[in-house]
């Protein structure tokens, strides 16, 4: 019968020691980008409640929905909108196959990060 | 000695320790996103900064209210589980069951909030359109 033996084996780098990759940054990226939007989604919700409420409390969250605070939350939020989108996108390229190797995932990377900031500023002139 | 498939020894091993059905839950609701998502932008982007009237104006018609009612219901059922993800990827034993019970439960009463306004909206629009102008 086959021993079971422990293997002595190299650990794999740690986040820590290893270089910044396109591939490894943009993923990060869709993660961080699709998990802070709930924040543009409270603040928008909670606007269209107030408007649903009473015209006091519509003056409130709209007072704070236009005003630096609002803006940054909101412009921010449609550059992440943007940035997962096309990262989404990305991930079904490479959930049918294709895209893996090394140089065409590193250009589809810096696609996302262009692209998302080129939509993020025709969205804005556009709206 | 043991006989296993390679099924059953892969089985149970992942970070959720389920299936995949996560996987194509995101991948199904990513796609229905990316069509609902565009148009949304430009509408929810329009109402914001006009006043009260303006905005019952926009979420009164239908098109506007079902798309908004799609746009929130699809995605934040896609947060819940893509925050359920992470979660599961950080997070162990009780604090990964308090966090993900949380985000479920923030992610319906999302759902809940957005509908009721929808709702109210639409019926408020639709008594300034029965009164005499």
């Amino acid at each position: 019968m086959a021993e079971v033996k422990r293997v002595e084996r190299p650990l794999s780098p740690h986040l820590q020691i290893y270089r910044p990759q396109m591939t490894s940054v943009s993923s990060i990226l869709t993660r961080i980008t699709g998990n802070a939007l709930i924040v543009g989604v409270i603040l928008a919700v909670w606007w269209l409640l107030a408007a649903a409420t009473s015209p006091a409390y519509f003056r409130v969250a709209d007072a704070v929905a236009t005003s630096w605070f609002g803006d940054l939350v909101f412009t921010g939020s449609l550059w992440a909108i943007w940035y997962h989108y096309l990262a989404g996108l990305r991930h079904l390229y490479f959930d049918a196959g294709k895209g893996l190797d090394i140089k065409t995932a590193e250009m589809l990377g810096w696609g996302c990060i262009i692209g998302s900031v080129v939509l993020t500023a025709i969205t804005i002139i556009l709206v | 000695m043991r006989y296993l498939t390679d099924r059953k020894r892969a089985e149970g091993k992942g970070a959720a320790h389920s299936g995949t059905e996560q996987h194509w839950y995101m991948t199904a609701s990513a796609v229905a996103l990316a069509f609902l998502v565009p148009t949304f932008l430009i509408i929810f982007g329009r109402a914001l900064g006009q006043p009260l009237e303006g905005v019952v104006a926009t979420f009164s018609r239908p098109f506007p209210a079902i798309l908004t009612a799609l746009v929130v219901v699809v995605g934040m059922r896609h947060f819940a589980k893509g925050a359920t993800m992470m979660i599961e990827d950080y997070a162990r034993g009780t604090a990964r069951k308090g966090l993900v019970i949380f985000v479920h439960s923030l992610s319906y009463a999302v759902i809940a909030c957005a509908l009721y306004a929808l709702a109210k909206l639409t019926m408020i629009g639709f008594v300034f359109e029965l009164m005499p102008h």
